[in-house]
């Protein structure tokens, strides 16, 4: 079964038909070819898949694609405009805060919402914000610092 | 010097922060086809039949194979194992069938309709049971393997390696010692978690050509295993490692690519791709060994260690292919990081029905420190001597002697030690309010060589570009420690041009030079050698056409900025751009040709120990000291641990890079801190009970704790500008650290990993009814 749905994907109106089995995840990296949001565990445990969803931070991997419907979605692709870089870009470069790179796009994506909503938060505030993103490399610490840089520039 | 020792950008970070560097599982390619495999429900079981016609019947199902197909065993030390179960399944989750179909669900569908039979055999589930006689045996045919001739299999047992140490007379000593104290510990299994799981595609042309695309740490060493398996001559065969999400030894070996490269070989021109899932990477992909130790140290009231006796049993699981060495580089590094007179050591490497054991970061340091530091800590106790002290009477110091009676020039363990008790305010006790909690202070220190083949090699090649820029080809892989930018700062400091000018290639061994693996913490020093001899190479070739070209003798000549320049006059110079393609004269004519550096280096002199008594003179490329200071706050209330603060020292030789070294010590205890208090692979009858995120936690943003990051650099005589290796060696005190933290806070010991909360409240409550 597929169904026909429309939305916003990176500022872009489109129409898809879409499996009505598959996951945000899948859709996006399937059939338009963004796989930047990876997939970590497929359970919403790690936060790899962080994609933004009608302004919250989502588990692509725990929503269905047809669910994007009607709703505006950006992914870490939708970020940059053209090669300048988001904020929080050059500031994850800036202070080292990533390493393999994995978990990077979706530790983006979870920071970008959270700034959206509190753009000036403690550090305990950053620690929770991304709670839900694992970073294995990183310690975090470097993380923390970046989006620290960010909203301290807000 | 203008890029070395500076925090150089990442070269890679664009690509990454941007979600646009693409990871094998990112990869689609035209006509592929995916991979499924059919896992063994039983630990140890014979395999009686395969009946796959239901499933090969399945629409869009191309292909099945089991072990029948291809039985060739293999490994890197040790041949003992087969990329799909043949004849019997030696643990829960064994490959005893791989489909590949049109699409993943298809393929996934396929193999619940393989129908298998089993004739189960009892499990060996305890390491230590497994070295009794009478134990069911794993491999009965282990006598048959081959296996490299450093390590001592016993076949008719589950002995896989049985390594020994025997330097001065510890029985001997341990008669003369004023105090002798023994204890016993268990490190459990735990699994690396690099946030992307295992990936590999898999495509055989027509003309014979296999190239693999993997998510691997060592495309050479995975040519080499899959080369030797399939008959594939390593002309023929190309690995590529685009990108690695995260390693820590568990993609240092070969594991799904050997799976899927038979199903290529049967359908030429398909590529075929298969991924792990967060379950599969708990109980199929390497796992940490547990650890089994009994550690006894002989001691005089002066605080002078005079023996120590180990007995490490490595629970190895089902294939030990490089499990062996992990027992042997726990063994040569037994006596710890401490000048000891009579060390007596056996770790044994042993088969058991588990998920297969492999190098996790620090590999044999991690579990075996768990032991040394704690014991030491209760050494110190009863002869009423700090911590630092008995560190400070026995911690190893430059022209110190190691356990395999290496006397070794440089050490920086000393300076390590006062910094880290400094910084972490040892002898201040932190008082807090609340009554239910108790703060307490710890430390560790460890050591780690790279445990590696004697002969292990790097090289590096150099293309200089007609517009000064240049090339730097490596297949030392970047897996998120920062490679690429370190050795893109190495030749840019060499041949003094911006590393923006640089482009660095990696991961093809089609195209980039051989590597030997990206582990063991070897490739900053020895990949960054080659890369440093590499860029000599180019300079000494623009000297030689400067000083024809310029009328200067190459002595007096240097790199400066795009420049070839004489030192004596400045005006006097030529641009490396000019030279790239070779020296041009007046006439037209012109000599050289292009400029490329070549750059190879194996570490010298690196000798074989003495296979009996494991001593040897230089039987590792050098070692890493460090400590590590902890202050935990304990919930008495309820035993949970708290890491409140880290501060970290070790002897690096040279900062490269100082933001990228802060990270990888950053990850290190944090990484370090999961193990000890919370990560456990779950093990009952030979099955993970915790396979998920859910049961098996790894640390998040709020577990992390504040540290501080601190460096000492006696430089590494043959290291590039002095470097040695820290990647692993920066984990190795965290858990003992934290031990000896919890200690201090509430006064127990826990002999076993990891320190979880009801540890932690019951051995709070048996303390206050012995009390």
């Amino acid at each position: 079964m597929k169904s026909l749905i429309k939305f916003t994907l990176n500022d872009e109106p489109v129409e898809h038909l879409v499996d009505n089995h598959i996951t945000l995840l899948q859709m996006i990296r399937e059939d338009f070819d963004l796989t930047g949001a990876k997939e970590g565990c497929g359970a919403g445990e790690c936060g790899a898949c962080t994609i933004i969803m009608d302004g919250k931070a989502v588990n692509a991997c725990l929503v269905l694609g047809v669910e994007a419907d009607g709703c505006e979605i950006t992914t870490i692709e939708g970020l940059a405009q053209g090669s300048e870089l988001h904020p929080l870009q050059v500031s994850f470069i800036e202070n080292a805060a990533l390493q393999c790179g994995y978990c990077t796009p979706g530790m983006i994506m979870t920071a970008k919402v959270l700034l959206d909503e509190n753009p000036h938060p403690t550090v305990d505030e950053i620690k929770e914000g991304i709670s839900g993103n694992l970073c294995r490399c990183t310690g975090y610490k470097k993380i923390i610092e970046a989006i620290q840089f960010v909203a301290d520039n807000n | 010097m203008k890029f070395v020792g500076k925090s150089v950008k990442r070269v890679d970070g664009i690509k990454k922060v941007t979600g646009s560097l693409k990871y094998v599982d990112d990869m689609k390619l035209s006509r592929m086809l995916y991979a499924s495999v059919k896992r063994s429900p039983h630990p140890h079981a014979k395999i009686l039949s395969i009946n796959v016609e239901k499933a090969l019947a399945l629409k869009g199902v191309k292909d099945i194979i089991t072990g029948e197909h291809y039985k060739k065993r293999g490994g890197l030390y040790l041949e003992d194992k087969n990329f799909l179960a043949v004849g019997k399944a030696r643990y829960r989750g064994e490959a005893i069938a791989a489909i590949v179909a049109t699409s993943q669900e298809v393929a996934d569908k396929a193999r619940k309709l393989i129908d298998v039979e089993y004739e189960v055999l009892p499990a060996v589930t305890n390491a230590v049971k497994a070295m009794e006689p009478g134990s069911p045996l794993v491999h009965p045919d282990l006598g048959e393997y081959y296996w490299v001739p450093v390590f001592m299999p016993k076949p008719g047992t589950n002995i896989s390696n049985h390594y020994t140490l025997r330097k001065g007379n510890a029985p001997e000593a341990f008669e003369q010692a004023d105090y002798v104290v023994e204890n016993k510990f268990y490190v459990p299994h735990v699994q690396h978690v690099p946030i992307e799981p295992h990936t590999a595609i898999a495509q055989m042309d027509v003309d014979g050509v296999c190239t693999v695309w993997a998510s691997c740490q060592s495309p050479y060493a995975v040519r080499q295993a899959l080369s030797e398996a399939f008959d594939i001559p390593l002309n023929k065969l190309r690995v590529l490692s685009p990108a690695v999400g995260g390693g820590f030894g568990s993609k240092a070996g070969t594991t799904l690519e050997g799976i899927i490269i038979p199903l290529a070989m049967r359908n030429p021109g398909r590529p075929i791709k298969l991924t792990y899932t967060r379950e599969d990477e708990f109980e199929n992909a390497y796992v940490r060994q547990g650890l089994h130790a009994t550690i006894k140290t002989g001691v005089n009231k002066d605080g002078k260690v005079i023996a120590v006796q180990n007995e490490f049993i490595w629970d190895g699981g089902a294939y030990n292919e490089y499990g062996v060495n992990i027992a042997k580089a726990a063994g040569y590094a037994s006596a710890g990081p401490y000048d000891i007179d009579n060390v007596w050591t056996d770790s044994y490497c042993v088969y058991t029905n588990h998920p297969v054991g492999g190098p996790y970061r620090g590999f044999g340091m991690c579990e075996i420190h768990f032991g040394i530091e704690q014991n030491l800590d209760m050494i110190a106790k009863q002869l009423g001597i700090t911590p630092v002290e008995i560190r400070r009477i026995n911690g190893m110091k430059p022209g110190g002697t190691t356990g395999t009676g290496e006397v070794v020039p440089v050490a920086g363990l000393q300076e390590c030690l006062e910094q880290v008790s400094f910084d972490i305010k040892l002898n201040e006790k932190t008082e807090v309010k609340e009554e239910h909690l108790a703060r307490g202070k710890g430390i560790a220190c460890g050591w780690k060589a790279p445990s590696m083949p004697n002969n292990a090699a790097s090289s590096a090649i150099i293309k200089l570009n007609e517009d000064g820029s240049a090339h730097l080809l490596v297949s030392a892989q970047d897996i998120g420690q920062g490679s690429d930018t370190v050795m893109t700062q190495i030749a840019a400091e060499v041949l003094s041009i911006s590393p923006e000018k640089i482009t660095i290639k990696t991961g093809d061994t089609d195209h980039t030079p051989y590597e030997w693996q990206t582990v063991a913490s070897r490739i900053t020093y020895s990949a960054g050698r080659a890369v440093y001899e590499a860029a000599k190479d180019a300079m000494d070739q623009l000297l030689e056409l400067s000083q024809i070209k310029l009328g200067v003798y190459k002595r007096d000549l240097e790199l400066r900025d795009g420049y070839v320049v004489s030192k004596i006059y400045p005006d006097k110079k030529v641009a490396i751009a000019d030279l790239a393609l070779g020296l041009n004269f007046e006439d037209g004519s012109a000599v050289h040709g292009p400029i490329i550096g070549r750059g190879s280096f194996i570490p010298p002199n690196i000798r074989n120990a003495d296979k009996k008594t494991g001593l040897g003179d230089h039987p590792v490329a050098f070692w890493t000291y460090g400590v590590q200071g902890v202050e935990v706050e304990v919930n008495t209330e309820t035993g949970k641990v708290r890491v409140v603060k880290v501060a970290s020292c070790f002897d690096v030789g040279k900062v490269m890079n100082p933001q990228l070294l802060e990270g990888q010590i950053e990850g290190a205890i944090v990484q370090g801190m999961g193990t000890a208090l919370f990560e456990e692979l779950m093990l009952k009858d030979g099955k993970v009970l915790n396979p998920s995120f859910v049961d098996y936690k790894i640390p998040t943003s709020d577990d992390m704790p504040e540290m501080i990051i601190k460096f000492v650099e006696n430089p590494e005589e043959t290291g590039p500008f002095g470097a040695r290796g820290v990647a692993e060696p920066a984990m190795v005190p965290s858990a003992p650290a934290i031990a000896n933290a919890i200690y201090d806070a509430v006064g127990i010991r826990l002999n076993t990993m990891p320190l979880t909360a009801e540890k932690v409240l019951n051995a709070i409550k048996a303390k206050k009814q012995n009390d």
